[in-house]
C-alpha cells in the first residue's frame, strides 16, 4: 500500500493561517495522545489536563511564574530562530545560558556589597558577552575548519556545566557558607527588581517584549535578515548573490549566544540571586522546542514559550494537588514537538497515487 | 600490579554501556541519520528492563523487553524523520526529552527497589590465565556479547555487501537511490538498530552495572556515547578504543583521589569534561583532514533525503 | 439540638493543623527521603485528626523549590518541613513573605523569626559505626565514599575514623568523593575502587544503596547509612547509621499546636532519638555489647566522640588529651583527622 503512493514536495510558502493552524493541530493532537495515555494509566484525564493547562492561569502568582519562565525561554528561542532560519544549528544554547550566568555573576560578585545603578546593566552586558563568547567557539570552528556545529555546540554545553561546578565548589565558594557549593548571596543592587508586589515578576519579561519587535524587524525587514534567509534556503543561491556564508554563521551564533547569556544572568539574578551548581532545568534545550513550535517566527515564539512555561508550572501544580510526578511535564513537551514535526509534513508534502 | 588489574577490569565494565549505545548510533549515523535521542532511548531501555525484571523475576525477559522498548522509541524517530521527513535534530531532542520524562514516570514506583543483578560468567580455562584471564574473562555475559556485537558491526560495515550499501547511503543518498537501493528502508533499519542497542545499553545499567532504578540514572551516558561516535570518526575500532579510554579515565580518577599524587591536584571537573573536550579536538582534526582526503565522515549526515 | 450545636462547635476548634513536607527525591524504600517519610507516617498515627499532612516528593533544589514551598504556604499549610540543604534560601524568602506560617529547614545554617533549622548529630552514630568497622577489618583499611566535602560529611568521616582507631590505632580510612548525592553507577565504581585498594569494610555518605550492594557482591563488609540496608547486603552489612524523625516532628507539631513554637537551631543526636546505630547479626557479640555500652555513655553525656587527643592529617595537634571539641568547632570542621587518606577540597 505504501508503495502505491508517492510523496511529493509542495512549493512551500506557508500562509499566515498555516502558521496558526499547524501548531494548533499539533496541540490538539498532543492533548488527544496524552489524554489516551492518562486514561490507560488510570488518571482522571480532565482533572489532570485542567490542572496542567488552566489552573496556572487562574491566579496571579502562578500566572506571573509562567510569564517569568516563558520570558527566559522566549529570549533563548528568539536567538535560536535567527540561526535556524539561516540553517545554522546551534543546539548548545544551554551552555551559553550557563556561561552567561557565570559571566554576569562575576560582575555581581566583583561589586559585592556595593551600591550603584550601573551594576545591573553591567551584569546583563557581561552575561550577554559571556554567552556570545562561548557561542563564538563553534562558530569559529565551523568557519575555520568546517566542523559540524551541532556536535561542537552540544559538547560545549557539558564543558560549561563542569566549569560552573568547578567555580561553585572551588574559587567562587562563599567563604562563610560552611563549604557548601554556592557563592555569596548577591547584594540588593545586583538582583533584578521585582515589579509586582507578591510575585517574582521582574524586568526580564519587559526586556523580552522589547527584543521581540527588534528580532522581527531584523529577520523580515532588514537586508541582513534577507541574507540570512537566503543562505538558509540555499547555500548556492547565497553564494551566487555574493552573501558571505561565514558572516551568517558568525552573526547567528553571536546573536544567539548573547540572548542565551542574557537569559542565563536574568535567571540567576532574579530567581536564584547566587551562583549554584545547577542553574537551569534544561532551558537551553526546551528553547529549541519553543523555536520550532513557534515556527521560527518571533510572535509565534511568544506563544510557544508561554505554552512550554505553562507545562512546567502545570506539572508542578499537578504534582502538588494530584500527586503526579513532575516528569510528566517532559513527556508533554516531547509529545508536542513530535506532533508539530509530524503535522509539518502535511504542509510541505502531498501524497499522490502513483 | 594487582591494582592495575582491578582498574582494567572496572574499565571494561564501565565502557560497556557506552560501547553498546555508541555502536548503535555509529551504524545509524553511517547510514546518514543523526539521532540525538540516545539518552532517551537508553533510559527507556533501562526502566523497562528493571520493571520487567522485578515483576517477572527474569533478567532475560528484562533484556528482551528493554531492546524492544529502545526499538519502539527509535521507530517513532524513524517514522518522524524518514517517513514524514522531519528535522532530525529537533526530532532527536524531542525523543530525548520525551524519554527522560516517560522513564521517570514509569519507574516512579520502582525507585530503590532491590534486584539481584546478573551474575558473572567465568569462561572456563581462559579465566584462569594469569592477568589477561582476570581482566578479560571474568565478566558477565553481556560483556562478552558486547564484544561479539562489536566484531559483528565491524564485519557488517566493512566486509558485507549490505554494509557497503549502508555506508553508501550515508555518503551520498542520491547516488544510492540511483543505484536502485531504497534509501528510506536502509535508514529505517539502521535507526531501529540504534534503538535496539541503546535499549540494551540501558538494560546493562539497571540489570548488571548497578541493579537499581533511579530517575535519570544514565547520567548523561547517552550524550557521551554520541560524543564517542564522533571521537571515533565513525569507525568501530576507534569507538571501542574511545569507550575504553573514557572508562579508564573515569575509573582511574577514583583511584587517584585517595592517593596523594600530583594528579590529585587536578580538579575532577577537568577529568569529567575530558571526553567532551577531546571530541571537539577530534572533530577539528577530522574536519581538517577531510579537506585533504576523503575520510569516513558520512557526508549526508543529518540531511533529509528527497527523492527526485 | 443543643447537643448538635456543641458538636459543631467542637469541630470548629479542632480544625486540623496542616503540615507539609518537601522531599528532595522520590521516597523509594531506603535512604534520606524514605526516613523522613517514616517520620511523617509516625506523626500521622500519633496525632490522628489533629493534623493533616501532605508531602511533595522529588522537588529539585534551587529557584523552582521556592515556588513549591510558596504554594504550600499560600494554600493554608501552617507548618512546612523542608528536608534538603538547597531549600534554605528559597525557604527563607518564602518565610519572610508568610510570617504566620512556621518553617523548619533541615541541614542548613540560616534561620528567621518563623524559620528554624534542624540537623542530626550523625557523628555520634558514625563513631559507633567506626568501632564496628574496625573490628571487622583485617587489612586495616576502610573505604569511605562521600558526596561533597561539606562539614557534616567531614565530621562523619572524622568521627568514624576516631571510633575505628579507638580499638585499632593502625586503621586507615580512604576517602573517595563521588561529587553527587545520588549516582548509583558512580557509587558502585567508587566502592569497587576502594575495595580494590585494600578496603575490607566500606561505608558511604551518599544516598543510594549501591555501596552496600557492591560490598555484598565483592565479599567485604559494609556499614549502611540512612536506613537499615540489610536486605541489600545480607552478608555485608554489619550495622547501619540511621536517622529517625518521628520524635522531632512530633515535638515541633506539639509546640505549634500549643503556641509555644520558637525559632531555634536544633542539633539532635542519639539521646533525642534523631540518630542511631543499629547492628546486625554479622557483628560479633562482644563488639556489639561494647558498642551498646559506648552508646549509653554518649546518651548519658559521659562520653563525647570528639575527645582529645586529636591530631589532624598532617600530625599537628588539634586538641590535647581530655579536651573536647565544642559545637562551634564541629560545625565548621574543614580538616581530616590523622588516619584519613584523601583530600578535603576536591
Amino acid at each position: 500500500m505504501f508503495l502505491s503512493y508517492r510523496i511529493e514536495k509542495k512549493s512551500y510558502t506557508p500562509t499566515f493561517w498555516d502558521n496558526i493552524l499547524l501548531p494548533g493541530c499539533a496541540l490538539l493532537a498532543m492533548l488527544v495522545i496524552s489524554g489516551i495515555m492518562l486514561v490507560l494509566l488510570g488518571y482522571p484525564v480532565f482533572e489532570v489536563l485542567f490542572t496542567f493547562f488552566i489552573s496556572p492561569l487562574t491566579n496571579l502568582y502562578d500566572f506571573s511564574e509562567v510569564v517569568m519562565k516563558a520570558s527566559i525561554l522566549v529570549v533563548i528561542a528568539l536567538g535560536l530562530a535567527v540561526g535556524f532560519r539561516a540553517n545554522v544549528w546551534n543546539i548548545g544554547a544551554e551552555g551559553q545560558f550557563v556561561m552567561g550566568g557565570i559571566a554576569g555573576s562575576l560582575v555581581a560578585l566583583y561589586f559585592y556589597e556595593q551600591e550603584g545603578f550601573y551594576i545591573l546593566p553591567l551584569m546583563m552586558l557581561s552575561g550577554a558577552i559571556g554567552g556570545a563568547l562561548w557561542a563564538m567557539i563553534p562558530a569559529f570552528l565551523k568557519n575555520r575548519f568546517n566542523t559540524n556545529e551541532i556536535l561542537t555546540s552540544l559538547m560545549l554545553v557539558y564543558i560549561a556545566e563542569q566549569l560552573l561546578n568547578y567555580l561553585t565548589y572551588g574559587p567562587l565558594k562563599d567563604p562563610d557558607g560552611l563549604n557548601f557549593p554556592q557563592t555569596v548571596y548577591f547584594s540588593e543592587s545586583a538582583i533584578y527588581p521585582y515589579l509586582l508586589e507578591g510575585t517574582r515578576l521582574s524586568i526580564t519579561p519587559v526586556i523580552t517584549l522589547l527584543l521581540v519587535p527588534l528580532v522581527y524587524l531584523l529577520i523580515t525587514k532588514s537586508h541582513l535578515g534577507f541574507q540570512l534567509r537566503v543562505s538558509g534556503y540555499s547555500a548556492a543561491a547565497a553564494k551566487y548573490a555574493g552573501f558571505s556564508a561565514k558572516k551568517m554563521v558568525w552573526i547567528s551564533f553571536i546573536l544567539c549566544g548573547a540572548f542565551a547569556g542574557f537569559a542565563g544572568i536574568s535567571e540567576v539574578s532574579a530567581n536564584i540571586s547566587q551562583l549554584i551548581p545547577d542553574i537551569s532545568p534544561g532551558y537551553g534545550f526546551t528553547a529549541i522546542i519553543v523555536a520550532f513550535l513557534g515556527r521560527l517566527h518571533p510572535v509565534g515564539i511568544i506563544f510557544a514559550g508561554f505554552f512550554m512555561a505553562l507545562i512546567y508550572i502545570g506539572a508542578e501544580s499537578a504534582q502538588i494537588s494530584l500527586g503526579l510526578p513532575v516528569s510528566i511535564g517532559n513527556v508533554f513537551q516531547g509529545l508536542v514537538l513530535f506532533c508539530l514535526l509530524a503535522s509539518e509534513f502535511m504542509l510541505r508534502y502531498q501524497i499522490k497515487r502513483r | 600490579m594487582e591494582l592495575f588489574i582491578v582498574i582494567l577490569y572496572a574499565t571494561i565494565q564501565a565502557c560497556i554501556p557506552l560501547l553498546l549505545a555508541g555502536l548503535g548510533e555509529l551504524v545509524c549515523e553511517k547510514s546518514g541519520v543523526l539521532n540525538l535521542g540516545i539518552e532517551g532511548m537508553m533510559l527507556m531501555g533501562a526502566v523497562t528492563a528493571f520493571v520487567v525484571a522485578v515483576e517477572s523475576d527474569s533478567l532475560f525477559l528484562g533484556f528482551v523487553m528493554a531492546i524492544f522498548a529502545g526499538t519502539l522509541m527509535s521507530a517513532c524517530f524513524a517514522f518522524l524523520t524518514l517517513v514524514l521527513r522531519a528535522n532530525q535534530v529537533a526530532s532527536g531532542l524531542a525523543l530525548s526529552i520525551f524519554g527522560v520524562g516517560l522513564s521517570a514516570f514509569i519507574g516512579l514506583e520502582y525507585v530503590g527497589k532491590p534486584l539481584q543483578g546478573l551474575e558473572n560468567f567465568f569462561i572456563s580455562y581462559l579465566s584462569e590465565i594469569p592477568l589477561i584471564g582476570r581482566v578479560l574473562f571474568q565478566h558477565d555475559i553481556i560483556v562478552y556479547l558486547s564484544f561479539g556485537l562489536f566484531f559483528a558491526v565491524h564485519r557488517f560495515l566493512y566486509h558485507s555487501r549490505l554494509g557497503l550499501v549502508v555506508r553508501a547511503t550515508g555518503e551520498n543518498h542520491d547516488a544510492a537511490h540511483m543505484m536502485g537501493y531504497s534509501v528510506i528502508k536502509i535508514r529505517v533499519l539502521a535507526v531501529l538498530f540504534g534503538g535496539m542497542m541503546a535499549g540494551l545499553a540501558g538494560a546493562y545499567l539497571t540489570l548488571v552495572y548497578t541493579p537499581l532504578w533511579s530517575e535519570n540514572m544514565t547520567a548523561g551516558r547517552g550524550w557521551i556515547a554520541l560524543a564517542l561516535v564522533v571521537f571515533a570518526a565513525w569507525r568501530p575500532f576507534r569507538l571501542l578504543v574511545g569507550a575504553l579510554l573514557f572508562g579508564f579515565v573515569s575509573i582511574t580518577q577514583l583511584f587517584l583521589q585517595s592517593n596523594q599524587g600530583f594528579l590529585s591536584a587536578v580538579p575532577t571537573e577537568l577529568f569529567t569534561s575530558l571526553p567532551y573536550l577531546t571530541t571537539i579536538v577530534v572533530l577539528v582534526v577530522i574536519s581538517v583532514a577531510q579537506r585533504r582526503k576523503n575520510l569516513s565522515v558520512p557526508s549526508n549526515l543529518g540531511q533529509v533525503f528527497e527523492p527526485r | 439540638m443543643a447537643f448538635c450545636g456543641l458538636f459543631w462547635a467542637g469541630q470548629a476548634t479542632a480544625d486540623p493543623l496542616k503540615v507539609a513536607f518537601v522531599y528532595i527525591s522520590p521516597i523509594g524504600d531506603a535512604g534520606w527521603t524514605y526516613q523522613h517519610e517514616l517520620g511523617r507516617k509516625a506523626i500521622e498515627r500519633e496525632f490522628g485528626d489533629k493534623i493533616e499532612t501532605k508531602y511533595i516528593e522529588n522537588v529539585a533544589e534551587g529557584p523552582d523549590s521556592e515556588r513549591v514551598i510558596r504554594k504550600l504556604a499560600s494554600s493554608g499549610y501552617d507548618l512546612i518541613f523542608g528536608t534538603s540543604f538547597g531549600y534554605m534560601n528559597p525557604m527563607l524568602k518564602v518565610a519572610k513573605r508568610f510570617p504566620k506560617v512556621v518553617f523548619e529547614h533541615a541541614t542548613g545554617y540560616k534561620t528567621a523569626k518563623n524559620m528554624g533549622n534542624f540537623s542530626p548529630r550523625f557523628y555520634q552514630g558514625r563513631y559507633l559505626s567506626g568501632v564496628a568497622a574496625a573490628s571487622k577489618s583485617k587489612k586495616n583499611v576502610i573505604g569511605y565514599l562521600a558526596a561533597f566535602p561539606i562539614p557534616e560529611v567531614i565530621r562523619g568521616i572524622n568521627a568514624f575514623t576516631l571510633g575505628a582507631q579507638s580499638i585499632n590505632p593502625k586503621i586507615k580510612v580512604k576517602v573517595v568523593w563521588t561529587n553527587s548525592w545520588f549516582d548509583p553507577g558512580k557509587e558502585a565504581e567508587a566502592a569497587s575502587s576502594l575495595i580494590a585498594q585494600g578496603a575490607d569494610v566500606v561505608t558511604h555518605h551518599t544516598d543510594s544503596v549501591a555501596a552496600v550492594k557492591t560490598a555484598n557482591d565483592k565479599g567485604v563488609y559494609a556499614i549502611g547509612y540512612h536506613s537499615n540496608m540489610f536486605k541489600h547486603g545480607e552478608k555485608a552489612q554489619i550495622g547501619a547509621v540511621i536517622h529517625k524523625w518521628d520524635k522531632f516532628y512530633a515535638k515541633k507539631i506539639r509546640q505549634v499546636l500549643d503556641g509555644t513554637w520558637k525559632s531555634s537551631s536544633a542539633w539532635e543526636g542519639i539521646n533525642e532519638g534523631m540518630v542511631d546505630f543499629v547492628v546486625t547479626s554479622n557483628l560479633d557479640e562482644k563488639i556489639a555489647s561494647k558498642i551498646k555500652d559506648l552508646r549509653s555513655d554518649i546518651v548519658s553525656g559521659n562520653f563525647h566522640p570528639f575527645t582529645g587527643p586529636i591530631h589532624n592529617q598532617k600530625g599537628s595537634k588539634v586538641i590535647g588529651a581530655g579536651e573536647q571539641l565544642d559545637d562551634k568547632d564541629l560545625l565548621s570542621m574543614d580538616y581530616f583527622v590523622k588516619g584519613v587518606e584523601g583530600k578535603v577540597g576536591k
